[in-house]
């Protein structure tokens, strides 16, 4: 196939205008636990699907949902280890911010920081692109919900509600299906959408989900087990509801 | 040169500082703040150069605020003062040393005790259970060697 003579090295294209290494590390994301969030009116909602750990492994080291400031959260799907990196830098700009110009990062003015240094990567000479997807939500210091997604290429979009990783397809369709501003407008409606739209894809049960909420000048809140589990039950009523209208039609 | 003090007792200390900022016989500023919050159980008082101070009480706090949004848990007391006292003593044999003088407080939740770490500029720390920094400091010195006493506070001391 042509393209084996030009997925070697990142910087080169390929005769059809394909840059192959990115495309790859876009592969390298799919194959990553899901992760979803949701925008609401109040909140700001990642969800992430939780890989089951080994017996032997300690639960409470593999951490998906990470704070990069007291009002900026991240989720990620793809290489974990190519992601602790880019937390890192991240969160040392974010301090950096604040001490050159006194005031916290901007959503957009992270998520930018972030896509530039995944560009970066697809443009330097024996360095290979991060392969994970980002997505960023919190609050600007002026009161606003925002989400971003990024991604392997350096690309990054604001979203009202995304998916990322493993089935982000299916997720992302029944996001555009049932995402709407009455959906959203209080915190407890994000949150069961946010879970609805991971239990399209992911094992029900509260132990297969970490949840995080975020809210305007508040810490960041990850949800109990228990919190998830009753969630998941409502949830679960409400598709059976559905499904005995629909038989009854 | 201004004169900040600190007092170390069981379960908190007093930090106190003068709001004056001064160049010889001229009183530039009469309402400046001292006191730099690192964290919720960390204070600074700092006193010296003015510029110096502000740039370095910043670049501690967000340094000690970094940690904590890297691990999840924040610097101990202990841990925090040696931090400052380190990049006191890497500024003073370099371009130009940061002149500050400052005093530390913080409350060690883990070790459940009050700390108070006195640093100067040529970065000297010792951890004291009464410190002053500025000409206030020949004043205060010696009361507070005659009447302190770490369980109370005397009545009658300003």
């Amino acid at each position: 196939m042509g393209s084996a003579k030009y997925d070697r090295a990142i910087t080169v294209f390929s005769p059809d205008g394909h840059l192959f290494q990115v495309e790859y590390a876009q592969e390298a994301v799919k194959k990553g636990s899901t992760a979803v969030g949701v925008r609401g009116k109040t909140c700001v909602v990642l969800g992430v699907e939780k890989k089951s750990v080994a017996k032997l492994q300690e639960e409470r080291t593999v951490r998906k949902i990470c704070l990069l400031d007291n009002h900026v959260v991240m989720a990620f799907a793809g290489l974990t280890a190519d992601a602790r990196i880019l937390i890192n830098r991240a969160r040392v700009e974010c301090q950096s911010h604040k001490l050159t110009v006194e005031d916290p990062v901007t959503l957009e003015y992270i998520t930018r920081y972030i896509a530039e240094l995944k560009q970066r990567y697809t443009q330097s000479n024996g360095r290979r692109p991060f392969g994970i997807s980002c997505l960023i939500g919190g609050f600007d210091f002026d009161g606003t919900p925002r989400l971003y997604q990024t991604e392997p290429s350096g690309t990054f979009h604001e979203w009202k509600a995304n998916a990322t990783g493993r089935s982000a397809k299916t997720v992302r369709e029944f996001l555009e299906k049932y995402y709407s501003p009455e959906e959203t407008d209080t915190e407890e409606k994000t949150v069961k959408l946010a879970i609805r739209a991971l239990l399209e894809v992911v094992q029900s049960g509260g132990k297969n989900l970490e949840l995080a909420i975020m809210r305007h000048g508040q810490p960041l809140q990850m949800m109990d087990v228990e919190r998830i589990d009753e969630y998941v039950k409502e949830v679960e009523k409400e598709k059976e509801e559905e499904a005995e209208k629909k038989k009854k039609k | 040169m201004e004169c900040i003090l600190g007092i170390r007792f069981n379960d908190f200390i007093l930090l106190a500082a003068d709001t004056i900022d001064s160049r010889s016989i001229v009183v530039m500023k009469h309402d400046v703040d001292k006191f730099f919050p690192l964290s919720k159980n960390l204070l600074m008082a700092v006193c010296g150069e003015s510029g110096d101070t502000t740039q370095f009480s910043e670049y501690i706090a967000k340094n000690v605020h970094l940690y904590k949004m890297k691990n999840d848990y924040e610097l101990s007391p202990r841990a925090s003062a040696n931090f400052t006292r380190r990049m006191l003593a890497d500024s003073l044999r370099s371009r130009e040393r940061y002149n500050v003088n400052l005093l530390m407080a913080g409350y060690d939740e883990v070790e459940k005790k009050a700390e108070l770490y006195y640093m100067d500029y040529l970065a000297s720390m010792m951890e004291l259970p009464y410190c002053a920094h500025g000409y206030g400091s020949y004043f205060v010195l010696g009361c507070l060697d005659a009447y302190y006493k770490p369980g109370k506070l005397p009545s009658g001391v300003v």
